[in-house]
């Protein structure tokens, strides 16, 4: 899954550095993603696995890191 | 008269605050009700007198409010939001709006430099948390009465607020912070700033800090002039920025959390609570103008009556949109453990919505109002005159321009399920 989440922030997160390098942790914002850039990053995750993101978790905090992303995927697939 | 109701007043309101048996926190709904708070007494006096007398001229000469503003100090205004453990009166931000709406009906310019001021105060009270350094800076306001300027445009970005080119550039204990601002309201008149810059010279441009520099650790350069049509009063004029302070004053919260709890939703929480004053200086002028055509032919409703019955609704909708959302900010903010909503997309589109349909509707009802009183309206020597109010009435699309919120608010729809 992270994978597919690295290739996602690649083509979409606009990021200032190599989205193979970023750490699990590592904060997104802080690495250059904006909020407008988020949203295509929410988009693309939807599609690529086939969830919709309820619009309580449609906040800053899961889309903070890969870590926080994989675990919103993992709690709405459950 | 005044000179004589105003310490009175005060007592009051010391007496108000000193016998509640809950200390205020920021963000507190207020015991009192806020239309008879003393502190919006205070805003009403001031509103009324000083910068009502000086409206006009402050319009004409596109110069700083400063007689109302001098007001607004003497009667510690600029500290009200402060919370009472600093030292300040521990105000509501629902008597904040009230306050910004005494001050709209008047003058809109002395009500967006008031509102201005108050946005940089919440930023400070709702982000310092245990930081001695800002706190100690907020128990200081309560005395100097600084007025706080914000600087977040800025040449290469334009009104993008969650974007900056310049950065702080942090040696030892220091910073150094250099920026060329697009627009800077009271640029000249203020004494401290809050500043966005990047957090450091090698981060990317959304990475930013919130930084608070003081008097006499920066100067402002005026690069341009400010001769616009409306809001003249509000001084905001492009500006080269040269600051350097210590690493203390860079705000520990992120900006882009300090954006979306404090400063996005304040901003156009009390925008709109300004825009509402506007919006009944309009109607008070229609009203006078109709009442007179009345009195002219008794017994017959002017045909223009039924437009001002149509007015009337829109004053109406401004207003409870703004407390609505105003009422669900002040609950939110009033919980830590809420404060996660505001971070939501859904919260921002409704904050942004707030925005888009506020800044139509006072250019809408101005404009309406202006047609009612006829020539009697357009003309800037009359009583009804309704220029100013339609000159400034045009800046609150432009205060953030409302393209650049459409386009947040079209990306960010697209992945709402909700409305
Ligand atoms: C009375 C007044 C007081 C102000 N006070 C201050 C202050 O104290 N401090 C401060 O920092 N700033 C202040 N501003 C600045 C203001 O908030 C804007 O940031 C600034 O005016 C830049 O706006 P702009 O119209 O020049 O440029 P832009 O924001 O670049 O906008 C230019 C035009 O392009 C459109 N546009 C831009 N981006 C997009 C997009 N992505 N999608 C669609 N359309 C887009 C806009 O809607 C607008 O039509 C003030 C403005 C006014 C009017």
């Amino acid at each position: 899954m992270q994978d597919k989440i690295r290739k996602i922030l690649k083509d979409h997160g606009r990021l200032a550095v190599d989205a193979n390098s970023l750490a699990e942790t590592t904060d997104l914002y802080q690495s250059g993603m904006t909020s407008h850039a988020s949203v295509n990053v929410m988009l693309a995750l939807e599609g690529e696995f086939d969830v919709e993101f309820p619009d309580h978790m449609l906040k800053r905090s899961v889309f903070e890191s890969i870590a926080s992303i994989t675990s919103a995927i993992n709690q709405i697939k459950n | 008269m005044f000179l004589r109701v105003l310490p009175l007043l005060r007592a009051r309101l010391i007496r108000l605050r000193t016998d509640s048996p809950k200390t205020c926190q920021p963000g507190d709904l207020t015991l009192v009700l806020p239309s008879h708070s003393p502190l919006v007494e205070l805003a009403r006096t001031v509103g009324a007198g000083t910068a009502a007398n000086f409206a006009d001229q402050v319009d004409a000469d596109a110069r700083f409010p400063h007689e109302a503003v001098t007001q607004l100090r003497a009667h510690r205004l600029l500290s009200c939001y402060v919370p009472q453990s600093l030292g300040g009166h521990g105000a509501s931000l629902n008597e904040l709006a009230f306050m910004c709406e005494e001050l709209g009906k008047h003058c809109s310019a002395t009500a967006m430099v008031f509102a201005m001021h108050q946005i940089q105060v919440a930023c400070l009270v709702h982000h310092c948390h245990d930081d001695r350094h800002l706190k100690a800076y907020l128990a200081q306001l309560t005395q100097n009465q600084h007025l706080i300027g914000s600087v977040t445009s800025e040449v290469g970005v334009g009104g993008d607020m969650r974007s900056s080119v310049c950065a702080v550039d942090v040696n030892g204990d220091e910073f150094t912070l250099n920026k060329n601002s697009t627009t800077s309201s009271y640029g000249a008149q203020a004494d401290d700033l809050l500043v966005t810059a990047r957090t450091s010279p090698t981060a990317p441009s959304s990475d930013q800090s919130l930084v608070l520099l003081a008097k006499g650790q920066f100067t402002m350069e005026q690069t341009g002039n400010w001769n616009p049509m409306g809001m003249r009063g509000t001084g905001s004029a492009p500006f080269k920025l040269t600051g350097k302070g210590l690493t203390s004053q860079i705000m520990s919260t992120p900006f882009a959390t300090i954006s979306a709890r404090t400063m996005v939703p304040v901003s156009h929480l009390l925008w709109a609570a300004t825009w509402v004053g506007n919006a009944v200086a309009s109607m008070t002028r229609v009203k006078s103008f109709i009442k007179q055509q009345a009195r002219s032919n008794p017994g017959s409703l002017p045909p223009t009556a039924l437009r001002m019955a149509e007015l009337a609704p829109s004053i109406q909708l401004l207003r409870t949109s703004y407390r609505y959302l105003l009422t669900e900010y002040e609950s939110i903010n009033a919980d830590p453990t809420r404060y996660d909503e505001l971070s939501t997309i859904g919260y921002a589109v409704r904050m942004n919505n707030l925005k888009l349909s506020g800044s139509q509707l006072i250019v809408d009802i101005a404009n309406k109002a202006l047609q009612i009183c006829g020539v009697a309206g357009y003309k800037n020597d009359s009583k009804f005159a309704m220029g100013r109010i339609l000159r400034d009435a045009h800046a609150a699309a432009l205060m953030v321009g409302n393209d650049r919120i459409l386009n947040s608010n079209a990306n960010m729809l697209m992945i709402l399920k909700g409305d």
